[in-house]
């Protein structure tokens, strides 16, 4: 294998391990600091202790999160010193914010771990969770308006190579920006809704019955609706953004090689790969064109229209098609739950439903991945869009092979020792035993 | 000031910051484990946890500062030494990866072991060695640069004495900076135990260090002789760093204000690393980069400087509330709350 393929590898490797953490990193704040308002309102000392419980697995996926964000933040010039010496000149601005954002979020997160008993007013201690969620959510921001910048370039002029007409902010801003900005933050949130009630669902599984993870599994599944109508709509404003921005992208999800209205949406399937001709899908008329455009009548660009070599490959259709699903599943879910919640004949605690949130967990970090490799290899060939190609940009250090393997050994380390420590975590202190510890009875 | 110039003192700033906490925490790493060895981890092990634990992610964020400011600034410089690092670099990311995740998931999950001991106090001298190759390679002549392919010649950079110096130096500062400052904060604490044994290690820690800066002038005349020179025109930044030296260690050896002894202590490599570095300009690479052929546009520029401005306006009250609540706060300190 090449330079160019090693690198590939394990830039792959290292954004599919951070994003994970990253994801976490950026949607649990925003439930601690509900829980733990709840608590402080309601007087109700089991919010609290979810606060807590959350807050102390919260800080080790931190950890693996900072670690694997400074491997890729340095990877990016180790792996790719082109594009990076042309990012820098064009869209380091965010780059350089999202430090400002780490800056904030690492030192109130330090302070809110040791500050639990230091102030009378116990709004005071909550008051600290908003700055980490703002630096939180900014780190994604601003993380992924660069992204966003390698799909839709704007903001300076080529010539002869030379850059010039250079407009930082304008970059920072572009096309791409406000729909994956969006869905990236409303994704992180509702994947943490489904990780933390698929803990509370896990221990009931297991026969504990404490009113204490029933009030989660509520809470969770309350903000979980809200936040999947969110994700899916958010999604459709994505698809409407390619299908003007980024036309080839979407069209290679949907297998539409043909511009022309009334397209169908296509779901599933097998594609020939010389005559394109797919069997097996289900095919739905008009809905393409009506999802993409509004209009039944609406056109649609295929890929036909775009050179050979500039296609994406076409296996992201499957990897579109099982991120929809999940979407779907994850809204479904929360939808029966408080459905049978309601019914007063129906336990919505059953085992069914139980396995059935913590099958979400799981599926929204899939959904993360499958997400990101769909827009990101969809990209290709590109790294900036219309600019650079993935090729002319890696490094041309023949002994990338060998970094490949070492951070394969660390991610594998990490990813075992994290996995032992949070099952450790939550095993060794259940919730009942910390209640009775706290003298909590209600 | 011109924008490059901006941009390198900001950047500089930013990784003297770096040296010191990250230092502090390198070192204490090294002193938990060493400590275990020779018995007394009761004795300083609970000051080192009460200060690592608050503050190890924002130490994290000096350095990736550091990186992502210099491509934002100089995006020159992520071709060269983007290209040439890649081995030391990702073997300081390793090293850096494991030590700071073992930390958490031993502080904040499971029980300590000897084996992660180890683990964080090896690394915690492995990483500054690591690190400080990138001084080294800066002075050039590990290098070779032929068309379009930047490579590190590894064989040169194993057989330098300056490259050993630089290694040696880089550790033995770690020791001391380190000590000098658990030092203040057992007093302050009021740990006399625990005092007495980092007062001996800073102690002990002040000899190699300023014998190892010595060895780096002398290797740096045989290596590059045009940045030496100059660092003779900056000779007195070089003599106040001695003197500060000299104070710190008089104050420490009659156990007089720790406090002010750590601040000698950080002006001591305040000028050197300031002289070093102003010594070192306009290059940033010997011979292939300077300030003024590696900076980014105006353009970038000034928003990358209107950007830091904005985000120190928000960062410094931040990191006073921090240092108040944990390093200047004698109840915490002494473990009295939680
Ligand atoms: C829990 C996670 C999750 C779920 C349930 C969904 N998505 Fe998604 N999706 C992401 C998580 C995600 C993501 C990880 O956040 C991505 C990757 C890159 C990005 O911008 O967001 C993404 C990208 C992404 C893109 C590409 C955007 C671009 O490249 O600019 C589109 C068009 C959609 N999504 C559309 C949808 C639709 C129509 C969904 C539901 C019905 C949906 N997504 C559910
Ligand atoms: C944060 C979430 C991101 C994830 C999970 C992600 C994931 C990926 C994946 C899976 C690839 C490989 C595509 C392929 O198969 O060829 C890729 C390519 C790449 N991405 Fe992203 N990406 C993310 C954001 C970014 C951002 C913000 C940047 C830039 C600052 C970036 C830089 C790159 C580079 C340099 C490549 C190499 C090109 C390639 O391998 O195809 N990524 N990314
Ligand atoms: C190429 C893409 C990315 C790069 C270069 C990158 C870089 C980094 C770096 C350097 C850190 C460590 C910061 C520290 O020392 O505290 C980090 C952590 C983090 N990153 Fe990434 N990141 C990328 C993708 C993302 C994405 C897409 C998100 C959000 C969706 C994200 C969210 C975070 C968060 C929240 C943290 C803080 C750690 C935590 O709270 O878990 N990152 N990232």
């Amino acid at each position: 294998m090449s330079a160019l393929d090693w690198s590939r590898g394990l830039t792959e490797m290292t954004l599919a391990f951070h994003i994970l953490f990253a994801t976490v990193g950026v949607g649990i704040p925003l439930f601690i600091s509900i829980a733990e308002w709840i608590g402080i309102r309601k007087k109700d000392p089991h919010y609290t202790l979810m606060a807590r419980r959350w807050t102390r697995g919260f800080v080790i996926t931190v950890a693996v999160g900072v670690v694997t964000g400074t491997c890729i933040g340095l990877q990016l010039s180790l792996l790719w010193p082109e594009f990076m010496r042309f990012a820098g000149n064009v869209v380091s601005l965010p780059l350089f914010l999202e430090t400002f954002a780490f800056f904030f979020e690492a030192i109130f997160l330090g302070i809110y771990l040791y500050t639990w008993n230091r102030f009378s007013n116990p709004y005071v201690h909550w008051l600290l969770t908003l700055p980490i969620i703002i630096g939180s959510s900014a780190s994604a921001l601003f993380i992924t308006m660069v992204n966003a910048f390698m799909n839709t370039p704007q903001g300076f002029t080529l010539e002869n190579g030379k850059l010039t007409n250079l407009d930082p902010l304008a970059a920072m801003f572009n096309p791409a920006t406000p729909s994956k900005v969006a869905h990236v933050l409303s994704s992180a949130y509702l994947t943490s809704a489904f990780l933390l009630s698929m803990i509370a669902s896990f221990s009931m599984l297991r026969g504990r019955n404490h009113e204490y993870y029933k009030k989660s599994i509520r809470l969770n599944m309350l903000i979980g609706l809200i936040l999947a109508v969110a994700t899916i709509w958010i999604g459709d404003v994505s698809a409407q953004f390619l299908v003007e921005k980024q036309p080839e992208k979407l069209a290679a999800a949907e297998w539409h090689f043909e511009t022309g209205n009334r397209a169908s949406l296509i779901v599933g399937g097998r594609l020939d790969p010389v005559t394109k001709e797919i069997t097996g899908a289900i095919k739905i008329p008009w809905a393409l064109s009506l999802l993409a455009t509004r209009d039944p009548n609406g056109t649609v660009i295929g890929l036909n229209e775009f050179p050979k070599d500039e296609w994406p490959p076409l296996y992201v259709h499957y990897l579109f098609d099982a991120m929809v699903g999940i979407g779907f599943y994850l809204l479904a879910i929360p939808v029966l739950f408080l459905i049978m919640t309601r019914m007063k004949r129906w336990n919505a605690f059953n085992r069914w439903m139980l396995g059935a949130i913590l099958a979400g967990g799981p599926f929204s970090l899939l959904a993360i991945e499958l997400g990101w490799f769909y827009a990101e290899v969809g990209r290709q060939p590109w790294i900036l869009r219309g600019y650079m190609r993935v090729s002319d940009a890696a490094t041309t250090n023949p002994n990338v092979g060998v970094t490949f393997w070492l951070f394969a050994a660390l991610y594998l380390l990490l990813g075992i020792v994290c996995l032992l420590v949070l099952s450790r975590l939550f095993r060794n202190k259940s919730a009942e035993l910390e209640l009775e510890e706290r003298r909590i009875i209600l | 000031m011109s924008l490059d110039q901006i941009g390198i003192t900001v950047l500089w700033v930013f990784l003297y910051g770096y040296l010191i906490v990250a230092s502090i925490d390198f070192g204490a790493g090294f002193y938990a484990y060493y400590g275990k060895v020779i018995g007394i981890e009761t004795v300083i092990g609970p000051v080192i946890s009460r200060y690592l634990s608050p503050v190890w992610e924002v130490t994290n964020v000096f350095l990736v500062f550091f990186f992502v400011g210099i491509v934002g600034f100089f995006p020159e410089t992520a071709y060269y030494y983007g290209t040439a690092l890649l081995i030391p670099g990702s073997i300081a990311l390793i090293l850096l990866a494991v030590r700071g995740s073992f930390y958490a998931f031993a502080n904040y999950g499971a029980k300590k072991n000897n084996l992660y001991l180890l683990a964080y106090g090896s690394t915690g001298l492995l990483i500054p060695a690591a690190l400080s190759t990138v001084f080294t390679i800066s002075e050039g002549g590990f290098l070779s640069v032929r068309g379009n392919t930047v490579t590190l010649l590894m064989e040169e950079l194993f057989f330098s004495a300056y490259s050993w110096a630089v290694v040696l130096l880089a550790v033995s500062s770690v020791l001391f900076i380190s000590s000098t400052f658990l030092t203040y904060y057992a007093d302050h604490a009021g740990d006399r135990k625990a005092r007495e044994w980092l007062r001996s290690f800073a102690l002990w820690g002040g000899i190699p260090t300023i014998i190892s800066s010595l060895f780096v002038f002398i290797a740096l005349r045989n290596h590059n002789r045009a940045h030496f020179q100059n660092t003779l025109e900056l000779w007195w930044m070089f003599g106040l760093s001695l003197v500060s030296f000299l104070i710190a260690i008089g104050l420490i050896g009659y156990r007089k204000n720790y406090g002010t002894a750590f601040v000698m202590v950080m002006l001591q490599f305040a000028f050197a690393f300031f002289g070093y570095g102003t010594s070192h300009l306009p290059y940033l690479l010997y011979p292939y980069l300077t300030l003024s052929s590696s900076v980014t546009n105006p353009a970038m520029g000034q928003a990358l400087v209107v950007s830091f401005v904005a985000g120190l306006v928000l960062l410094i009250p931040a990191l006073v509330l921090l240092l108040r609540l944990f390093l200047f706060n004698a109840k915490y300190v002494k473990g009295e709350t939680s």
